[in-house]
């Protein structure tokens, strides 16, 4: 029998990763004494080793092996934790993980690099003499072994063997949960054999112990195999019993014959040992199976996308599906005869299935949600490598690591991130001899953050480096023209500057976060996930990168309104507030911008349907419905001409059923089977602003209208 | 039918445990630690128990010193599977009450061939 393991590689791979990540993280805040951790870590290189063995990755196995094998000397409290042996698992963990990528990829990899490290494990575990005893050991194992499969094969072209075995087992050993008369079988799938069984101390029924076993026996076994294989059948009950195993020197077949019979317990078994000799080389045949398997187990065609999911969270969404099915039952039987009578009953079975739905909903949003702590967790080992390589001491923070996220969001921020901390790293925090002279304290700080605000969550990189200096990054974009010498800008603009194409500040590049090539991906990343980033800073005394993005990329709150005969959808979460306008309140500028009072604010109105040039009822501004909405910053009051239901509504992108559409962000499908455009605010922003510029040629849009 | 117990904490290796026995006709409980294991086992009798050693909240050693305990398993067969096949695991194994191991690796053929030893 063949059985394919190749399905169960992608469990393999993925918990492989797990543990990789695990070890990782948990190497870098290992301490001499922390039992507990280094148990983890030996746990997770145990359970990869493992697995690699069990599905052929014999290059795995071998390797992790040694990292094991350190982690146990680590764990037993044989070898201290030096700081140096940490680097060299770091360094282990990377190889690991850069053989199970391979294997998922199907690919190759740098041979020289893990040979090297295997190298540096070997030499460490040498340094001391127990380790030497250790993999002495083991290579005798496995020398052993081979030997051994190496005897079974030669041993089969001369024929057969005739062994004789003493079996006297103690009297306990049935109660390990051993059983002789299987072990019999067991041996008996080697060759032909014959049993005698010695029932002489079989006490009297007085004496007679129900849990003790008192036969022992005596066993010709004619069979192709090596003394190991037929000892190793009695490898768990070697210390509970007296066994010899001898070669008997004629090889007679014909001489193997039941010369006694006296326990009748064992006739069945007898009997199938005159089962033909030919199952000998089919038995021979079928001990090496091995190899084919561990050649099927090579090509894994891995399923890269699956989803980990707490057992309460599909518990509570079967529970769900069961209320939903009870309200639907419900629901037909109401509808079976149907009178009026029965209208409160079905506005109430309604109602109920209203809220099963959002329940359901909110469940499966549920399940796609991540702590963001599988995006943060490769970040110390980052900060421990960028400090190390650039020489400066550095201390990473990272709270609201419970923060959840949607999965595939999650997904696409990872790299982003990594860059802007690199960047932190990079350009923000000083060189400790900056930082010491400017009475900092050597070491520097980069801490991570994430929370929600509103329906959205924010993601904060922040630094105690040396800030942004807005003049330099000035004179660099007037050097590379990106603006022109007369520009006036704020420092929101000015940062925003970083995220230009071919933008660099740093004086001489190096290798951690590139040629400025990077941070305009970045933003363009953020944007295309419906997110935004803000910089914030101060010189002297660091930066903060705030990085805004959705919850979710599949729905939406939104509240639905009215322009002319179209139907849109604000996100909810931009919106700050809706009122009806007051004359008072309303203010023309020169440009024939519209500003609208908003206590200290004043807020530009942008009237929709001049926006997208559509009819609609009402175009004047005198005590009509506006919706203040806020993005970057900026708020701006939306005209309206009503206001309908707030709704969830699930997003359709027109990327992938038109086209781009400015202003627009997608498209939903309503109750009534009407499609919805979703309103993009912050383009709706940008497009209002280029209007009222062509309109007018000077900035309508300064800095006191705006703030 | 025999039923047997499978706890590990590895997914994949559970899987291919559980399925390998379930091909061959065994049924199969799986649990994903030693404390889990104990849970299920006292749920219901099982004519074997393979079990990792190597587990978090409860590992094998402990699962076995603590079924030995229920007079329901007083002398079902429990198999440990280890990496380790050095003779102080072995002997570890044994003093909790352990009836024998598998060395890892294994593969499906060498798992049916060797339980059966002490299954039906």
């Amino acid at each position: 029998m063949s059985i394919d393991l190749s399905q169960f590689i992608p469990t393999f791979l993925e918990e492989s990763f797990e543990g990789i990540e695990l070890m990782e993280a948990s190497l870098l805040t290992l301490e001499q004494g922390d039992a507990e951790t280094i148990n983890a870590i030996f746990r997770a290189a145990h359970s990869v080793k493992g697995g690699a063995g069990t599905f052929g990755f014999n290059h795995v196995t071998e390797f992790t092996h040694l990292v094991e094998t350190l982690l146990d000397e680590m764990r037993d409290g044989r070898r201290d934790i030096s700081q140096k042996d940490i680097e060299i698992l770091l360094n282990a963990v990377d190889c690991m993980r850069i053989l199970i990528e391979a294997i998922r990829d199907e690919s190759t990899y740098d041979e020289s690099k893990i040979a090297a490290t295997s190298k540096l494990l070997a030499a460490t575990l040498n340094d001391r003499s127990p380790s030497d005893e250790r993999i002495d050991e083991d290579i005798h194992e496995s020398s052993i072994e081979n030997l051994s499969e190496e005897a079974a094969t030669t041993d089969l072209e001369p024929g057969l063997q005739r062994w004789s075995i003493s079996f006297i087992p103690e009297h306990h050993l049935v109660q390990t949960g051993n059983d002789p008369l299987l072990l019999l079988n067991a041996l008996r799938e080697l060759g032909e054999m014959s049993v005698l069984a010695n029932c002489n101390s079989i006490p009297s029924l007085t004496e007679f112990d129900g849990t003790e076993l008192y036969i022992s026996w005596n066993i010709i076994l004619l069979t192709a195999v090596g003394k190991e294989d037929i000892a190793e059948v009695f490898e768990w009950v070697e210390d509970d019993c007296q066994l010899i195993i001898s070669k008997d020197e004629q090889i007679d077949k014909q001489s193997l014959e039941i010369t006694e019979m006296t326990n009748n317990v064992l006739s069945e078994s007898v009997k199938e040992a005159e089962s033909p000799a030919s199952k000998i080389v089919e038995n021979t045949g079928a001990e090496n199976p091995k190899v084919a398997s561990h050649a099927q187990a090579h090509k894994p065609k891995v399923e890269s996308s699956s989803i980990r999911v707490g057992v309460d969270k599909v518990d509570s969404l079967i529970n769900l599906v069961g209320e939903l099915v009870i309200t639907q039952s419900m629901l037909s039987e109401l509808g079976n005869d149907f009178d009026t009578s029965k209208v409160e009953r079905l506005n109430a079975g309604l109602e109920q299935l209203l809220q099963n739905t959002k329940e359901l909903q909110e469940s499966v949003m549920r399940i796609r949600m991540l702590p963001i702590s599988f995006a943060f967790n490769r970040f110390p080992r980052l900060i421990h490598d960028l400090s190390k390589k650039m020489d400066k001491e550095i201390e990473l923070l990272i709270s609201g690591e419970q923060t959840e996220l949607d999965k595939s969001v999650m997904e696409q921020i990872g790299d982003p991130l990594v860059h802007l901390v690199r960047n932190a790293v990079d350009h923000g925090i000083e060189a400790t001899d900056v930082r010491v002279a400017n009475g900092k304290p050597e070491k520097g700080t980069v801490s991570l953050d994430a929370y929600h605000q509103g329906g959205s969550i924010v993601i904060e990189i922040k630094d105690d480096g040396g800030g942004i200096d807005r003049e330099a990054v000035l004179a660099k974009a007037k050097e590379r023209g990106l603006i022109d010498e007369s520009s006036s800008l704020n420092d929101a603009q000015v940062y925003d500057l970083l995220f230009e194409p071919g933008f660099s500040t740093a004086k001489e590049v190096s290798d951690i976060s590139g040629r400025g090539v990077g941070m305009d991906v970045v933003k363009r990343n953020i944007q295309s996930l419906g997110g935004r980033i803000q910089i914030e800073s101060e010189l002297g005394l660091g930066s903060t990168f705030k990085v805004f993005l959705p919850l979710t990329l599949a729905i939406l709150d939104g509240q639905l309104i009215k322009v002319g005969r179209e139907v849109y959808i604000i996100p909810l979460i931009t919106i700050v507030e809706s009122l009806q306008t007051q004359e008072s309140l309303i203010n023309r500028t020169s440009g024939g911008m519209v500003l609208y009072r908003l206590r200290e604010d004043n807020v530009p109105v942008i009237p929709i349907y001049k926006l997208f040039n559509i009819p609609a009822e009402n175009k004047e501004i005198k005590n009509s419905l506006l919706v203040v909405v806020e993005a970057d910053g900026q708020k701006v009051g939306l005209m309206v001409d009503d206001l309908l239901a707030q709704q969830q509504v699930v997003v359709k992108s027109l990327n992938d059923n038109y086209q781009q559409v400015e202003g627009i962000s997608g498209a939903t499908i309503l109750g009534d089977g009407s499609v919805a455009m979703i309103l993009d605010v912050p383009s709706m922003i940008t497009m209002a602003l280029k209007v009222a510029k062509t309109q007018q040629e000077t900035h309508i849009m300064t800095e006191e209208a705006m703030h | 039918m025999s039923k047997i117990l499978v706890v590990d904490d590895s997914n994949s290796i559970r899987d291919m445990v559980s399925f390998t026995l379930k091909s061959s006709g065994y049924q199969t409980v799986e649990a994903h630690d030693g404390q889990d294991g104990l849970s299920k086992a006292q749920m219901g009798a099982f004519d074997l128990v393979i079990t990792d050693v190597n587990m978090p909240n409860m590992d094998g050693i402990t699962l076995c010193q603590e079924l030995r305990k229920l007079t329901s398993f007083q002398y079902t067969p429990i198999l440990m599977l280890t990496t380790e096949s050095s003779t102080d695991m072995k002997q570890r194994g044994k003093a909790a009450g352990a009836t024998g191991w598998l060395v890892k690796p294994f593969n499906p053929e060498k798992l049916l061939a060797t339980i059966k030893r002490v299954v039906r």
